[in-house]
């Protein structure tokens, strides 16, 4: 289930505000739909991102995802686990699965992506659309 | 993330799709079929049949007989490898080339009798090489596209033999590697080779399509004892990758040629004329320019298929690369200039603009013990 504390973005990733700090991972249906992740790239810490850029790129066994940033901000952590396991993706895509830690740039931008609910209806029209 | 591609409609379907579905599988259209990629995981089914036994559905395979009091002649005509050492009841790598000597396909060639052969060949060429096929035979023989009267069940890994011995009649783990017979499975009349496309031993059941769920289902229920999983063309690309095996469209294709896909070994220059042979004869005068190699990354990041290198020598071209499963490592294929072919040879892999370091290995990346 996709947790409702989270915010999520119509390229599949969530993000979980924490006064002006944003935490970015990708969502359980993503993963699944990547399968069993083997290799991360994520940026440094001092990267810039505008609301749309690729930080980084996850790649399954058969596939490479490019990694968007539904928000603005400064890179303030990265999760350094997840680059040397990335498996914990697939274990834990909501917790230990996380993948970068934005300083938000503005607070506009959050409300523009999906509540939990709205994410659900959008990724069952998506299958549905296929 | 980017949206996964939605799938097509009107793929082909296999004997087996609806099988596929009740097991849960992830379906992909893969040369126009719609295919299971994987079950539980393309890592734990590279596993199973490394570690135990899997089943693989690959009835999208095409296969033709030639028959006739000409069919060898004819074969020796329009396959680089040499059918006349080939015994009844064995088989061979070969292909069809071009008058180029590149690839058409690469195939099977089994031998039933002196006048009747089976001849195995991808699936997503099976049309065009029936056509190439029929307009380039010689002599009284008959071609005949079975495709759609064989569905084909590869059972693979250490234990397949174990676990084909309790269920087929004659026992198939006498067969010798490229040995093939007629063969109850099950109870259901099947030809049973010692083939397969993993690296590891294994066996391919070509039965007919009305017995193909039953028999995958049994041999998936018998196969509990020796830890027996469904496995995806996921798996099977990885398998063959690590066992340094061409898959037509990535690694070869009418661009290259045998010897450059370092295949020389199945072009028999001593056995008479085929259609290539001159091209063969005149690269291996003239030398070959560019070879197939495995590679290793010695920076991050995973080099796949099309991605462009750049050696010493000149650019070359990653035709095959993925995470093996086995070393734990990235690995791949790759067309690169001779003079950059040699073990231990440094080179660039441009993954999407950034230039990573790989470096030539021995070939293949996994043999068995």
């Amino acid at each position: 289930m996709n947790p409702e504390d989270l915010r999520y973005a119509d390229s599949h990733e969530w993000v979980r505000v924490d006064g002006d700090v944003g935490t970015i991972g990708i969502t359980d249906h993503a993963q699944k739909q990547l399968g069993e992740i083997v290799y991360l790239e994520l940026p440094e810490v001092g990267h810039m991102y505008d609301a749309g850029d690729e930080f980084g790129t996850v790649e399954s066994v058969k596939a490479v995802s490019e990694l968007n940033t539904p928000v603005s901000g400064e890179v303030v952590a990265v999760n350094k686990g997840a680059v040397g396991e990335p498996g914990i993706i697939n274990d834990d895509p909501f917790g230990d699965g996380w993948l970068i830690k934005l300083k938000l740039s503005t607070d506009v931008e959050i409300g523009k992506l999906m509540s939990a609910e709205a994410y659900a209806e959008y990724v069952l029209e998506e299958e549905q659309g296929k | 993330m980017a949206a996964p591609a939605a799938a097509p409609t009107a793929l082909r379907r296999t004997p087996l799709y609806e099988l596929h579905r009740e097991l849960g599988a992830k379906l992909i259209d893969f040369g126009g079929w719609e295919m299971p990629v994987q079950y539980a995981g393309i890592l734990e089914e590279h596993r199973a049949v490394r570690e135990r036994v899997g089943l693989f559905d690959v009835s999208h395979m095409g296969e033709f007989d030639v028959t006739g009091p000409d069919a060898l002649a004819c074969l020796q005509w329009l396959t680089p490898n040499d059918v006349g050492k080939l015994p009844d009841g064995r088989i061979h790598y070969s292909a069809f080339l071009t008058e180029k000597g590149t690839f058409v396909d690469d195939l099977l060639v089994y031998r039933k009798a002196a006048d009747s052969y089976l001849l195995v060949v991808n699936a997503g060429n099976t049309p065009k090489d029936f056509a190439w096929a029929s307009e380039h035979a010689r002599g009284n023989v008959k071609i005949v596209d079975r495709s759609s009267d064989f569905a084909l069940i590869a059972v693979q890994g250490p234990k397949a033999a174990a676990l084909l011995s309790r269920v087929a009649t004659p026992d198939p783990s006498d067969l010798p590697y490229y040995g093939f017979r007629d063969t109850a499975v099950c109870g259901a009349a099947a030809l049973v080779s010692r083939t397969g496309y993993t690296g590891e031993d294994g066996f391919e059941i070509y039965c007919r399509p009305g017995d193909a769920a039953r028999l995958f289902r049994t041999l998936l229920d018998e196969g509990r004892a020796e830890g027996a999983a469904p496995c995806g063309l996921g798996a099977r690309d990885t398998l063959r990758l690590e066992a340094k095996m061409a898959l037509y469209g990535n690694d070869i294709d009418d661009t290259v040629t045998a010897l450059e896909a370092d295949l020389g070994w199945i072009v028999k220059l001593g056995k008479g004329d085929f259609i290539g042979r001159d091209a063969i004869v005149a690269q291996k005068q003239a030398g070959v320019p560019r070879r197939l190699v495995g590679f290793e990354m010695v920076d991050r990041g995973i080099a796949r298929h099309g991605y462009p290198a750049k050696t010493a020598a000149g650019p070359g071209l990653v035709t095959s690369g993925t995470h093996s499963p086995t070393l734990g490592k990235p690995i791949g294929l790759a067309l690169l200039p001779a003079a950059a072919t040699a073990v231990g040879t440094d080179f660039l892999v441009d993954i999407r603009g950034r230039d990573a370091a790989a470096r030539v290995v021995a070939t293949p990346f996994y043999k068995r013990s």
